[in-house]
């Protein structure tokens, strides 16, 4: 098993350590992982992306041009990266602020409305969290307590006390993801 | 039990340092390596191992002070990335000439000039061919993992002390800023015994003073200082590394290093299923160059490509190696951007095709 | 009488110091280099502190300093001697470690590495020799040179319009609250050469507790550079050098003496 992810959002959204946690899930059931971001100017501010690879083997190229699960969290980085899932792969979006939804039918795509969720549980930094979940159940190549584990690792000690809440947000995103219905059929 | 860490490539060395029992790190800032000192900082070493930790005025001030506490036999290093590493060119060929073990890390940015942070491979002849004045050479290791990153500063602290000579840890912003698994290595202890034959820590009443210089003003002594540092060059050839990946049946042979020889892991995966016969040579060492074993690939192989992310450096080692016998083209990407493995693969493509 | 009844030890006013080597001094006949390299080895020797001493050589006419002392050297790039005295002081905070400069070396190609190390207040001492000339590449201009004064890349005499004006790097050193003890001495008459070895005993002494950066700037003559005979340049030193470059301490225990 082999799965590259490119996760992209903007700055802030929480796009690089979702990213992490996911590695860190991997490394939880034995997995090689490796996690490659945009760095320097782009990190301030502009658009964030990541890429998380998850294998049974050895991790090849931590760069890629195509995807098998695309994370995308804003317009920019729906219409970047929507050409570069791989056929047969699969897209999670969140719907919030997209007025160019992606319409490609040789993929699967399916929304979080995590934004929403987030305000919803009055807690708007867990949104990535609510985003990891709704994938996990998509595609479920890191299971729920290995993810937990991962948050474990990943959270510095202090932010400890946060699990749970990012727990529920991942639980919840784990409800609410359901397949986009395509404009066009 | 051993512990494995999510970490990038710039905190496996920082971390990989402490563990290894380094006596010293002398650094100043620069994209994209800043997390070495950072991490380093935030470690507490100095509670941790007693290791000194010091952030210098400027790369000159702490190549130099590697320099200075490098001849006292300490176990020390510092990191930068080009520009910087420009800089320091003067103290390297200094410590290069006065035979001290040292460790350098270099983490590559676009150049030339100031350039941009983003990854490249540009710096291969400053690295492997001196870099700086005088006919010197540095051990030069090419890491293509965040776990190479972590066990390249103990690798690269043993051959320095081997050979008396510089080591330096070439690699990228691609590498440096990407995490991934790696499995730490125990706690040294820091070392305690000094070769008194060579160490300025205070001239004792048992041996003669000893001096750290790189001066000879006799043109003589010069002339065997030389000859004496090219015959340690040469023997170097007996610690040369590389990888070879899916190379047993290739007739068409890539040669890549660090973050290039990942894209290139890619790409064979990629040209197998596409049924083309393609291998991958990775250089662990690329000063000392696997020169020999490219020369045995080229009986073989029917075209080298040599890919980095630079107008072609490497591959004049390569062609040197081959010398004519199959043809060796480059490709790469310049200035800091990355080829990815679909590019790489396009190119084999139409020299595989195009060649036979 | 006979010449075995006056080698005797109480009849003996003068000897090598021990921890000269028996290497020929490179400087011209004259140059006051000799005499510090002396004071230091002396003070070195009475302090018994040879074997936790290492001593950093500039680049410049005292290049060759670790020829003539016989202590462990290391000989730094130009101008870096405090970054490579900073190197092995951090991992050696027991041991004795000064850096010998020169003008050139110390207030103009390292005057980065001068200042940060003062500033860091490293516990390192820096012997400066000031002759205000740039004496082994041939007598060019110095960042010391007095105005007026020539030299070989100032041949009608520095212009302070176009050249930039001399500069007091002792007196800068010792705005910074790393230095805790900057003094100016000279070595050219038995006087100073006194006061001279009392300050660079001091300052080693001042390694031990800790304080700071000591800074010690000797005043010197340059009779080659200068193109004078050694006594001349002396006299001409007293009545130039001096009068821009005044005796005496200027930091005394971390404070300015007439601040």
């Amino acid at each position: 098993m082999t799965e590259e992810i490119i996760i992209a959002g903007f700055g802030g959204q929480g796009v690089l350590s979702m990213g992490k946690i996911l590695a860190y899930s991997g490394i939880m059931q034995d997995q090689e992982v490796s996690w490659m971001p945009s760095y320097g100017p782009e990190m301030r501010g502009g658009t964030a992306n990541v890429t998380v690879i998850l294998s049974d083997d050895r991790v090849s190229s931590p760069v890629l041009q195509s995807y098998d699960t695309a994370i995308l969290l804003n317009q920019q980085s729906v219409d970047k990266f929507e050409s570069m899932v791989k056929p047969g792969g699969l897209m999670i979006y969140d719907p919030n602020g997209i007025t160019r939804h992606p319409e490609r039918d040789d993929i699967r795509i399916f929304q979080v409305e995590a934004t929403e969720e987030a305000v919803r549980m009055k807690s708007p930094i867990t949104f990535n969290m609510v985003v990891l979940g709704a994938y996990i159940k998509v595609n479920p190549v890191v299971n729920f307590d290995n993810v937990i584990k991962g948050l474990r690792k990943s959270l510095p000690e202090r932010h400890h006390h946060l699990i749970p809440i990012n727990e529920k947000a991942i639980q919840r995103g784990m409800e609410i993801v359901k397949e986009a219905k395509l404009r066009t059929p | 039990m051993k512990e494995l860490a999510l970490m990038k490539g710039n905190e496996a060395i920082a971390e990989a340092a402490i563990r290894a029992g380094v006596d010293g790190y002398f650094g100043y800032p620069i994209t994209p390596q800043s997390e070495v000192m950072e991490y380093l900082m935030l470690q507490k070493p100095e509670e941790r191992t007693g290791m000194v930790v010091l952030q210098a005025e400027s790369e000159v001030a702490s190549i130099n002070m590697v320099y200075g506490a490098a001849g006292t036999g300490k176990k020390v290093m510092t990191s930068s990335s080009s520009p910087g590493i420009s800089l320091m060119q003067e103290g390297i060929s200094y410590i290069a000439g006065a035979e001290l073990p040292c460790l350098i890390v270099n983490v590559v940015r676009g150049g030339p000039g100031l350039g941009t942070i983003q990854p490249s491979q540009a710096d291969y002849f400053q690295s492997t061919k001196g870099g700086g004045h005088g006919d010197y050479r540095l051990i030069v290791l090419a890491p293509a993992s965040v776990q190479e990153m972590a066990d390249f500063v103990d690798l690269g602290f043993e051959l320095a002390f081997k050979y008396r000579n510089p080591a330096l840890i070439l690699t990228d912003g691609l590498i440096g800023q990407m995490m991934e698994k790696v499995e730490l290595s125990e706690q040294k202890e820091r070392v305690s015994e000094f070769d008194q034959s060579w160490v300025t820590t205070g001239k004792t009443k048992e041996r003669e003073r000893n001096i750290i210089t790189s001066l000879n003003l006799d043109p003589d002594l010069q002339y065997e200082h030389n000859l004496k540092l090219q015959a340690k060059y040469k023997s170097m050839d007996q610690d040369v590394m590389f990888e070879k990946i899916e190379c047993g049946d290739a007739d068409f042979l890539l040669v890549a290093y660090g973050s290039s020889a990942r894209i290139c892991q890619k790409v064979v995966e990629m040209a197998r299923s596409k049924g083309l016969k393609v291998g991958l040579l990775r250089p662990q060492t690329l000063f000392p160059f696997p020169s020999e074993e490219i020369a045995r690939m080229a009986r073989k192989v029917k075209r080298m490509m040599a890919v980095e992310l630079s107008a072609g450096q490497m591959v004049e080692d390569v062609q040197l190696a081959v010398n004519g016998k199959v043809p060796v083209t480059h490709y790469g990407m310049l200035g800091g951007k990355i080829h990815s493995p679909d590019d790489v693969l396009n190119e084999v493509e139409d020299k595989y095709i195009g060649g036979y | 009488m006979e010449v075995k009844e006056i080698i005797r030890p109480e009849n003996l006013v003068y000897k090598r110091t021990p921890l000269l080597t028996d290497a020929y001094l490179s400087y011209c006949p004259g140059c006051g280099h000799g005499t510090v390299h002396r004071l230091i080895m002396e003070v070195v020797e009475e302090m018994g502190i040879q074997e936790d001493t290492i001593g950093i050589a500039p680049v410049g006419c005292s290049v060759l300093a670790y020829d003539f002392m016989d202590i462990d050297c290391s000989q730094a790039a130009h101008g870096r001697a405090p970054a490579v005295a900073t190197g092995i002081k951090r991992l050696w905070p027991d041991k004795y470690v000064f850096t010998y400069q020169g003008d050139g070396d110390l207030a103009a190609i390292g005057t980065g590495e001068t200042i940060h190390a003062c500033n860091r207040g490293e516990n390192i001492t820096i012997f400066f020799v000031n002759n205000g000339i740039y004496g082994m590449t041939g007598g060019q201009m110095a960042p010391t040179t007095l105005e007026g004064m020539k030299s070989s890349t100032s041949p009608y005499g520095r212009n302070n319009e176009t050249m930039g004006p001399p500069y007091k790097i002792t007196e800068l050193v010792a705005q910074l609250e790393g230095t805790h003890y900057v003094t100016r001495q000279a070595v050219h008459k038995p006087g100073p050469v006194r006061k001279a070895k009392k300050a660079i005993r001091k300052a080693l002494e001042l390694q031990k507790e800790n304080k700071g950066l000591s800074f010690i700037e000797f005043v010197s003559n340059c009779n080659a550079g200068w193109k004078m005979t050694p006594n001349d340049s002396n006299i001409w030193m007293e009545e130039n050098m001096f009068p821009f470059y005044p005796m005496g301490d200027i930091k005394v225990d971390g404070k300015l003496v007439n601040g």
